[in-house]
């Protein structure tokens, strides 16, 4: 059984970004969360070039090209810089029971990988099981905003989340139209500077970032 | 590949290895200390120096607490006994060695964890605080280690479609060079097993007797002369059995197919430049890290469980 | 000529929020925001007429999509949308005498509200799947700042709560369009008309069930999240009750329909390949639970914004649970409770918002005898509520009374469910709004007179749709629920 040399990376590199979710998951200091994040966009450009080359893409270097700019550098920057502005660069935080978001975690791959099984008896050659892992990446992301306290790791949460879709995109399916993509990829940039002017407008009114402030609205 | 009945060429590969393993594992500790103290900018004692102390050791007299029970005289043998039985059994410098086939890769994490009971109970036969203590510690450090050794090893079992550590070798050397994502995954989980099992830096410290922080040398502290020599010997033979292990699982390029005479010099000059490689590497990662505070040890195990899982799901869904 | 006036109905509203984003701060901005939602309005009235004249439509190289369906929704959205602006100018201005709001927020407001009308008008009438999800994000994000405009805690707490859970849904969604798409390049090959949706319509019963199955969980998830439905709710009535009252009208009032619609065309798609009830039957357990959810908790609201948005969730819902049990009659009604819902509750909205700038105050019990301190927002806000709870002859009675007539036939277990919970919300509903309006009241007058033609036009329109059905009206609601199957 001897898989292409691509494929092997591709699968490989699928590999890293769930492990580097789960990185994510466990970490408590905000700027190292950071640079997980511009890791895992460092990852996704990679993966993202390996298939378009493999499959004769060429429309996915683009979006490599595009994921590199946007989410190794451009946005792991404007956190950095918002970060320092705001001045939560060393902020600890205190998570659920590292362990035990761990566990939940490996349930969740569990069900993600059982949930993709049958797609992936579909998918030829190249994709085999990529969807299984993005669809993990998805739901630890979507762990990490439940469990997350600080609006600053909510939004690399939210961010890592859309990686994962982005992964799912351009990996198991080879690239959705790139009218799509440019339309994703300036809905996520244009998210991010309202994100940034939140983080402002919260901590003026609240004096921290942390949302546990914001728990007032309730049904009575 | 079915082995069949024991041949002679076998059984020369099991002796060579028998012998080859109980000797030279001091050196391999004495290699490491060595690197640490080049270093730390040491000059060190030599890589003989292991040698010289448990000739030291044999020549002492035996100090025994006048409460200890036969537990307590009986423990050395059977670690030592079992720590080279587990270092004999692993293929390193021959696929075919009949030893192997007296178990596979879970009776293997078995006897370890005999070494491992007889040590925390002889330990707490004595009655000493610090005997209580380093057995319990070492009960919590080896009580998450085990999964992740266990999965693993599951992962090299899925991947060979065997339990059997023959079958595994020589199906991962027999393989041309592939990226299994899952391989690369346990790889990881398994370092940081051999770090804490082996009571070396980050998780335990083996030169340093502060109470507060150790764990294996806590256990050993009423032990002395001979029976000292042979636990230290253990570890040796313990951290030997473990490169063994990394060494068959993830880098077996070279070793001696069965019955093959002419490889054998060749593959054992093979195995010793990987140990003495995996002795640097070693080396070198303690020499980079700090020891974390114990309390912490569970999560980093917990990550080498984590990642040993998770490369056991990745082998499920990607089949790599 | 379709390219031209899709042109038009699409660009006046981006035109709108680029003037306003750069004119936002003059005096008359207000009256431009009113003036090109006026234009926008034109604009779907003619490619109204042109569709009902000639049928369904392609534009601009099948990339959009007119067809009975998403024109009646357009014209509905340019609707309300216009008439909401007619209500946020004096509302508005009456907001900034009060304090509450400063030149620059207003600013942010006006284009805010034409970029998210362009927003919605782009997921109505692209064909393209992987736009529809593009532009409900963009509408989330239009709208989220405005949600937060009044820099209070809890509007902040509101419009976090809401970027995050409706960034969380619309992400999912995402995934089910790249499941959607996975499926379709094995049908239709790689490029572009893979998320075309005429081009996936031609070919669903090709396409992969199990794909299918589990990309319309995530659509319905993802797009669930922003229609409302629980238990993806918990950001809808925050978000209601603590943004401005013009921008809880366009919420409520069309940003939930844009996004059942999404729902809408994934569900064409997914029964065309499975050929079974599975969609329908998904859509309806969420509706049935959004109903009775909604409908028990309304008794326990003490703001009226808020209140109003559980009952907004609970017809969501109803009209989710008659897409869900699918055939010619319920996605006719379903789709008239749409249009009855839409009116009815910005009416209610525009009169709530005069009703609290009064009183000042967004509490129930606080807010008193509204008939004595101006008749005409008493009135609006005491026809409006009866209108909501179905009472004949507003046109919400003859929807409901379709969609539940029509459940008593194909599944007569969920009656019951349905008529508890309609008495419950009435109950509710009537009883906190009853004081509101006839109670005894100490509010002062308003600084500048409120805009209640709009109420009145929109319960107009009710009141007659519910007694008299135009012919060519109810024949381009069959065209469109045939369209739906």
């Amino acid at each position: 059984m001897q898989m292409l040399l691509t494929l092997q990376i591709v699968n490989l590199l699928a590999s890293l970004l769930l492990l580097i979710v789960f990185a994510m998951l466990a970490q408590r200091r905000i700027l190292s969360l950071i640079n997980l994040f511009a890791l895992q966009g460092a990852v996704l450009a990679l993966s993202t070039f390996v298939v378009g080359y493999s499959t004769g893409q060429h429309h996915l270097y683009y979006s490599a090209g595009l994921t590199l700019l946007l989410k190794v550098m451009l946005l792991p920057w404007l956190l950095h810089r918002l970060i320092r502005q705001l001045d939560v660069k060393w902020d600890v935080e205190t998570l659920l029971n590292i362990p035990v978001s761990m566990l939940i975690g490996i349930a969740l791959v569990i069900f993600s990988f059982n949930l993709a099984a049958p797609i992936s008896q579909l998918a030829h050659g190249l994709t085999r099981g990529l969807i299984g892992i993005a669809l993990a990446s998805v739901l630890l992301s979507l762990l990490m905003m439940l469990t997350r306290r600080k609006a600053v790791s909510q939004v690399v949460a939210f961010l890592s989340l859309e990686n994962s879709l982005f992964f799912a995109a351009a990996s198991a399916t080879q690239g959705m139209p790139l009218v799509v993509e440019f339309g994703i990829a300036l809905d996520v940039l244009v998210a991010t500077f309202i994100f940034g002017i939140f983080f402002f407008q919260i901590r003026e009114t609240f004096d921290s970032l942390d949302i546990s402030h914001m728990e007032k609205l309730k049904d009575d | 590949m079915i082995i069949n009945a024991v041949q002679i060429p076998a059984v020369v590969f099991q002796l060579t290895q028998l012998l080859l393993v109980v000797l030279a594992a001091p050196l391999l500790t004495g290699w490491v200390n060595q690197c640490q103290a080049w270093l730390q900018n040491r000059s060190g004692a030599g890589v003989l120096q292991p040698y010289r102390v448990l000739h030291k050791l044999f020549l002492k007299d035996a100090v025994i607490a006048y409460n200890a029970s036969w537990l307590f005289r009986v423990t050395p043998y059977v670690v030592f006994g079992c720590m080279w039985l587990a270092a004999t059994i692993i293929p390193i410098i021959a696929v075919d060695l009949p030893f192997s086939r007296a178990a596979d890769v879970i009776a293997l994490v078995g006897v370890f964890a005999l070494a491992r009971m007889f040590g925390a109970l002889a330990a707490m036969d004595i009655g000493t605080a610090f005997g209580t203590m380093g057995a319990r510690r070492e009960m919590m450090v080896s009580f998450l280690a085990e999964p992740a050794l266990l999965m693993v090893l599951f992962t090299a079992s899925m991947l060979s479609h065997s339990t059997q550590l023959p079958y595994i070798v020589s199906a991962f050397s027999r393989h041309q060079f592939m990226l299994y994502p899952s391989l690369a995954f346990a790889a990881l989980a398994f370092l940081i097993v051999l770090l804490a099992e082996n009571a070396r830096i980050p998780v335990d410290n083996p030169n340093t007797h502060l109470e507060l922080t150790m764990i294996h040398e806590a256990m050993i502290l009423e032990y002395s002369a001979r029976h000292l020599a042979l636990i230290e010997w253990a570890s040796s033979l313990k951290l030997f059995a473990y490169f063994s292990i990394g060494i068959a699982l993830f880098l077996p390029y070279g070793i001696a197919e069965v019955g093959h005479w002419s490889a054998l010099p060749l593959s054992i000059l093979l195995l010793l430049f990987k140990l003495a490689l995996a002795g640097v590497g070693l080396a070198l990662f303690e020499a980079l890290s700090a020891k974390m505070r114990i309390f912490r040890a569970p999560e980093f195990l917990g990550t080498a469980f984590l990642l040993a899982v998770l490369g056991l799901l990745i082998h499920f869904l990607l089949s790599a | 000529m379709i390219d031209s006036q899709l042109l038009a109905l699409l660009l006046t509203p981006l035109l709108g929020g680029v003037l306003l984003a750069l004119l936002g701060s003059r005096a008359w901005a207000a009256e431009l925001n009113s003036l090109m939602s006026f234009f926008t309005f034109i604009a779907a009235v003619v490619l109204t007429m042109r569709v009902i004249d000639a049928g369904p439509q392609i534009a601009f190289h099948e990339q959009f999509f007119i067809d009975p369906f998403n024109v009646f929704l357009v014209a509905l959205t340019a609707f309300v949308a216009f008439t909401t602006s007619l209500f946020s100018r004096p509302y508005m201005r009456i907001e900034q005498h009060h304090g509450k709001l400063s030149t620059a927020m207003l600013h942010l407001y006006y284009s805010m509200y034409q970029l998210f009308t362009f927003t919605m008008l782009v997921a109505l009438t692209t064909n393209n799947m992987g736009i529809i999800w593009v532009a409900m994000e963009a509408a989330t994000l239009t709208t989220v700042l405005l949600v937060s405009l009044y820099r209070t805690p809890a509007s902040l707490e509101a419009a976090w709560k809401y970027f995050i859970l409706c960034g969380v849904g619309i992400a999912l969604a995402l995934f089910g369009t790249i499941l959607m798409y996975f499926a379709a390049q094995h049908v239709l090959g790689e490029g572009g008309t893979a998320l075309l949706w005429t081009h996936l319509n031609q070919v669903k019963g090709q396409l992969e069930p199990t794909v299918l199955k589990l990309a319309f969980v995530f659509l319905l998830v993802g797009y669930g999240t922003k229609i409302g439905l629980v238990p993806l709710h918990s950001w809808l009535p925050d978000a209601h009750a603590e943004g401005p009252t013009p921008v809880s009208a366009v919420l409520s009032g069309l940003l939930l329909n844009v996004a059942l619609t999404a729902v809408m065309r994934s569900k064409v798609l997914v029964d065309g390949s499975l050929g079974t009830h599975f969609a329908g039957n998904l859509m309806m357990g969420f509706g049935l639970l959004s109903v009775a959810v909604a409908s028990l908790s309304l008794s326990r609201q003490k703001d009226i914004k808020r209140m109003f948005a559980y009952s907004s969730i609970e017809h969501m819902g109803l009209i989710t649970f008659a897409f869900g049990m699918g055939g010619p009659v319920a996605t006719f009604a379903a789709m008239l409770h749409m249009t009855m819902h839409s009116l009815t509750k910005s009416a209610i909205f525009f009169a709530v918002g005069h009703a609290v700038q009064k009183s000042g105050t967004q509490v129930m019990e606080n807010i008193r005898g509204m008939i004595q301190v101006s008749p005409t927002v008493g009135w609006g806000l005491m026809l409006g509520t009866l209108a909501i709870l179905g009472m004949p002859p507003f046109g919400v009675f003859a929807s409901e009374f379709l969609i539940i007539t029509t459940a008593m036939h194909a599944y007569p277990w969920v009656t019951p469910i349905l008529l508890i919970s309609l008495g419950i919300a009435f109950a509710a509903i009537f009883g906190k709004i009853q004081p509101v309006v006839f109670g005894e009241t100490t509010a002062k007058p308003l600084p500048h007179s409120p805009a209640l033609i709009p109420v009145f036009i929109h319960l107009l329109l009710v009141l007659m749709l519910g007694l008299y059905m135009p012919p060519y009206l109810a024949n381009w609601y069959h065209q469109a629920a045939a369209l739906l199957g």
